[in-house]
C-alpha cells in the first residue's frame, strides 16, 4: 500500500518514519511548487483557504506517483480545517480518483488512533511500530533543533545562504538516519558547522522578531514565500510561536509528550484582550504578542492565509495589544496572488522600523546612564 | 427609568430578535434596535473593522456605533454555539473582544458566552446569567424566559407561513403596519439559501428577494422549513456539518433539490466567508450531481453593485423561463 500525506514544512520527515513503522511505502509528495498550487487552485473551491488548495495539489501530485492512501489530520470545528478532508474527498471523487482517505479526528486524534486506522494495512508488530514512532519523534525534534540554530545564524552570517545550505544537508541526513545515534550525529554536525559560519552583524544590530499566526503559514516556507529566510537576510533573528514538534505532539501523540515551546504559555496571556478560543491559533497569536513583548522581542509578525477566520479575529485585536504592551506588530495575509517581491518590501520596511526603534531605545538608555 | 438595552440590527438579530426582545422587555428593559442598515452604517463599520473581515461583521460594527450614546447597555452575547456539537463561526466567538479592541467608548455590554456545543443542558444557566443583569429574582427570570420562548415560537410560526424574517421582525417590533404577502403573478419558484443576515438585511442583499419577486419568482428560504427537515437532510452528509448556519444551508438545499416545484437554487454568501466557502462548494456540487436544478452562487461585499446583482439574477431567471418553455 502506498501511503501519502500533505506537506507542512518538515512534516514529511515525521510522516515517512511513521508510515515505515507500518511496513508501508511512503510516497512523499514532490515539494510544493507553483504547479502544486495551480493544481490545487484549479479544483478546490475558489474561496477556500490556501492550505486546503495546496494540500489538494499535494494529493494530486502524489496520485501521479501511485499513492493509494492519504493520511491527514481532521477536526470537528469550529474552523474550516475540520472539513478539509470531506471537501477534498468529494473533489477527488468527482475527478475520478480512487484514493482512500484516512482522517485522524480529535478528540481521539492521537497515535493510538493512527495505529487503529492503519492497522488494516499493517504488516508489522507492535514493537516495530513503537520503535518507528520513537524514531519519528527523534527526527522531529532533531530537525526543530537544527532549525532553531539556523534562525540564529541566518541573521548574522556574512555570506547569505550558508546557514540554509547546512540546514538542507542536515535535513536530508535526518531523513535518512534511522537510529537515535545517527539522528543526533546529524544535529551535532550541523550545530558545529553553523557555529563555524562566518558572522558579520554586530549583536546590537540584530533584531529579534517573533513569527506567529496560522500554523500552516508559519510552518510551510512555500506558503509563506520563504519569509524566514528573507527576515534572516535582513538581520532579523526569527523565533516561531510554534515548531513542528509541538504540533506533532498535539495532533498525533495526543499531547502525551513533554515538549518545550511557548504556544501553551502564550495562550494563557491572551486575556483580557481575547477571552475565548476562536478556532485555529487565534488565541495563541494574541497571547504571543503579550508573551513576546514581555520577553523583550523587538517585533512580532502575524501571518495567515487570506480569509483565515481565527487570524482575522486576532488581527482585529492586535493593534490594542501592540499599543499597550509596546511591541510593533505587522500582519501579513497571503493568497495565491501574493508576490514574493512585494512581501520582501513590506518585510524590509518593518525591519527598518523596528531596528530604528531599537536603536533609539538603546540611545535613550545610554543617555540616562 | 427603564434601562435602555441596545440590540444591533445585524448578524443574529435575524435569528433571535423575538426571543431577545421579549426576554429583555419582560425584565423591564427598554429595547432599542439600531436603524436599518444604510450607507452611513456600512461606511462606519467598514472604517472601523479590519479590511479582511466579512461584510456582515463590518456591518455589525456599524450598528454598534449607531447605538453608542443611545443606550445604557449593549446586548452582545458571545455566540459560540447554540446547539450540541455545532458552532456558529470563529469570528463570532471573538466578536465582543474585537469590538472592545476597536471602540474606545463602548458602553457596558452584556457579553454572556453562549456555548452549548458540549453541554446543551447549560441553557437555563445562561438564561439566568443574562437575567441577573436585571433582577436577582429567579422566578422573574424564568417567567421572562417563558415569554421569550413563546414570542420566538409565534414569530417562527409566521415565517413558516411564508412571511419573510425581516417583515415579521419589524411587525413584531411595531415598525411595520402588518405582514406583507407577495401577490404578484409568479412564473417560477426559486429557493434562496444563505445566512439570514445576508438574505434579510435589504441593504446587504440589495433587496434580492424583492428583485426576484419582480422578475416573477416566488421565493422560498431555509427559514420556511421546520428544523426537523433541515436536521434530517443534513444528517445524510458523510461528514457531520459542524456549523449551525452551514447545516441550515446544506440541509435545506438537499430538501429543495428533491422538490419538483423548485425551478432554481440561489446561494447568497458574503465574500470571504469562511464556512460558506466550503458549504457553498457542497451546495454547488450536490445540485450539479442532481442535474436538475440550475444553480447560482452570489457573493457580496461592500464593493458589490446593484447593477451587477440585477444583471446576474435577470440572466438566471431568463434561463429559468427558457427552461420552463422548452
Ligand atoms: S485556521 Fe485559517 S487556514 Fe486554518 S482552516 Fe481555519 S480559516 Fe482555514
Ligand atoms: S459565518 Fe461567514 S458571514 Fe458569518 S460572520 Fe462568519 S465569516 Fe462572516
Amino acid at each position: 500500500m502506498k501511503v501519502t500525506f500533505p506537506h507542512m514544512g518538515n512534516l514529511y520527515l515525521t510522516a515517512r518514519a511513521l508510515v515505515a513503522g507500518f511496513g508501508q511505502e511512503a510516497v512523499v509528495p514532490p515539494p510544493c511548487t507553483k504547479k502544486t498550487l495551480s493544481l490545487g487552485t484549479q479544483y478546490a473551491p475558489e474561496f477556500s483557504c490556501l492550505p486546503l488548495k495546496i494540500n489538494l495539489g499535494n494529493y494530486l501530485e502524489a496520485a501521479e506517483m501511485g499513492a493509494e492512501v492519504v493520511v491527514m489530520a481532521g477536526g470537528v470545528g469550529p474552523c474550516r480545517f475540520g472539513y478539509y478532508a470531506q471537501i477534498q474527498r468529494e473533489i477527488l471523487q468527482d475527478l475520478g480518483y480512487d484514493m482512500e482517505m484516512v482522517v485522524l479526528e480529535p478528540p481521539d486524534a492521537h497515535f493510538r488512533e493512527l495505529i487503529d486506522k492503519l492497522n488494516y494495512v499493517a504488516r508489522t508488530s507492535w514493537r516495530e511500530r513503537l520503535h518507528y514512532a520513537q524514531i519519528a519523534w527523534w527526527k522531529t525534534k532533531a530537525v526543530d533543533d537544527v532549525e532553531r540554530l539556523v534562525e540564529k545564524t541566518r541573521a548574522r552570517e556574512t555570506a547569505y545562504g550558508t546557514a540554509d545550505k547546512i540546514y538542507e544537508q542536515a535535513r536530508d541526513r535526518i531523513d535518512q538516519a534511522w537510529t537515535k545515534k545517527t539522528i543526533r550525529a546529524a544535529v551535532e554536525e550541523a550545530s558545529a558547522a553553523l557555529a563555524a559560519v562566518e558572522t558579520g552583524r554586530a549583536e546590537e544590530e540584530v533584531v529579534r522578531i517573533a513569527l506567529v499566526g496560522e500554523i500552516y503559514t508559519v510552518l510551510e516556507p512555500f506558503m509563506n514565500l520563504n519569509l524566514e529566510r528573507h527576515l534572516g537576510r535582513l538581520g532579523a533573528e526569527v523565533t516561531r510561536g510554534i515548531y513542528l514538534s509541538e504540533w506533532i505532539n498535539e495532533h498525533l501523540f495526543g499531547g502525551l509528550l513533554r515538549v518545550k515551546g511557548s504556544a501553551k504559555e502564550a495562550k494563557k496571556m491572551a486575556a483580557p484582550y481575547l477571552n475565548h478560543f476562536v478556532g485555529g491559533h487565534g488565541l495563541e497569536t494574541v497571547g504571543s504578542a503579550v508573551y513576546y513583548a514581555r520577553q523583550g522581542f523587538d517585533g512580532l509578525i502575524q501571518v495567515a492565509p487570506l480569509t483565515c477566520m481565527p487570524e482575522i479575529v486576532a488581527e482585529s485585536i492586535l493593534p490594542t495589544v501592540s499599543h499597550e504592551q509596546g511591541i510593533p506588530v505587522m500582519t501579513i495575509f497571503l493568497d495565491e496572488q501574493t508576490g514574493e517581491a512585494g512581501l520582501v518590501t513590506r518585510l524590509e520596511a518593518f525591519v527598518d522600523m523596528v531596528s530604528l526603534r531599537k536603536k533609539r531605545k538603546r540611545e535613550r538608555v545610554a543617555g540616562l546612564a | 427609568m427603564k434601562l435602555r438595552v441596545g440590540i444591533p440590527r445585524a448578524l443574529f438579530y435575524y435569528y433571535y430578535f423575538p426571543w431577545w426582545k421579549a426576554f429583555l422587555e419582560a425584565l423591564g428593559a427598554e429595547v432599542v434596535v439600531s436603524p436599518e442598515t444604510n450607507k452611513a452604517v456600512l461606511n462606519d463599520g467598514v472604517k472601523l473593522a479590519v479590511d479582511e473581515a466579512c461584510l456582515p461583521v463590518k456591518v455589525f460594527y456599524g450598528h454598534v456605533l449607531a447605538l453608542i450614546g443611545q443606550v445604557d447597555v449593549l446586548f452582545l452575547p458571545r455566540l459560540v454555539s447554540v446547539e450540541h456539537k455545532a458552532y456558529i463561526c470563529p469570528k463570532l466567538m471573538g466578536l465582543p473582544d474585537m469590538l472592545r479592541a476597536s471602540i474606545k467608548d463602548l458602553p457596558r455590554i452584556i457579553d454572556v458566552t453562549v456555548d452549548l456545543s458540549k453541554k446543551p443542558e447549560k441553557l437555563p444557566e445562561l438564561v439566568l446569567e443574562v437575567g441577573r443583569f436585571f433582577t436577582g429574582k429567579k422566578k422573574e427570570i424564568m417567567a421572562a424566559w417563558h415569554e421569550a420562548t413563546r414570542a420566538q415560537e409565534y414569530a417562527e410560526g409566521l415565517i413558516r407561513q411564508g412571511h419573510m424574517v425581516d417583515n415579521v421582525w419589524s411587525f413584531l417590533a411595531g415598525e411595520a403596519e402588518g405582514l406583507t404577502v407577495d401577490t404578484g403573478a409568479k412564473r417560477f419558484k426559486v429557493a434562496l439559501v444563505g445566512h439570514a443576515y445576508n438574505l434579510y438585511d435589504r441593504y446587504i442583499s440589495m433587496n434580492i428577494i424583492d428583485r426576484l419577486s419582480r422578475l416573477g419568482a416566488s421565493v422560498v428560504t431555509p427559514d420556511f422549513l421546520p428544523d426537523e427537515v433541515i436536521n434530517t437532510e443534513a444528517a445524510r452528509l458523510p461528514k457531520r456539518m459542524f456549523w449551525s448556519l452551514g447545516k441550515r444551508i446544506i440541509g435545506s438545499t438537499l430538501h429543495f433539490l428533491q422538490q419538483s416545484d423548485i425551478n432554481g437554487l440561489i446561494h447568497v454568501a458574503s465574500f470571504g466567508c469562511g464556512p460558506d466557502s466550503l458549504v457553498g462548494d457542497l451546495v454547488e456540487r450536490y445540485s450539479h450531481r442532481s442535474g436538475k436544478i440550475p444553480f447560482l452562487y452570489i457573493t457580496i461585499d461592500e464593493q458589490t453593485g446593484e447593477a451587477g446583482i440585477q444583471t446576474r439574477i435577470e440572466a438566471f431567471t431568463d434561463m429559468l423561463a427558457w427552461k420552463g418553455a422548452s
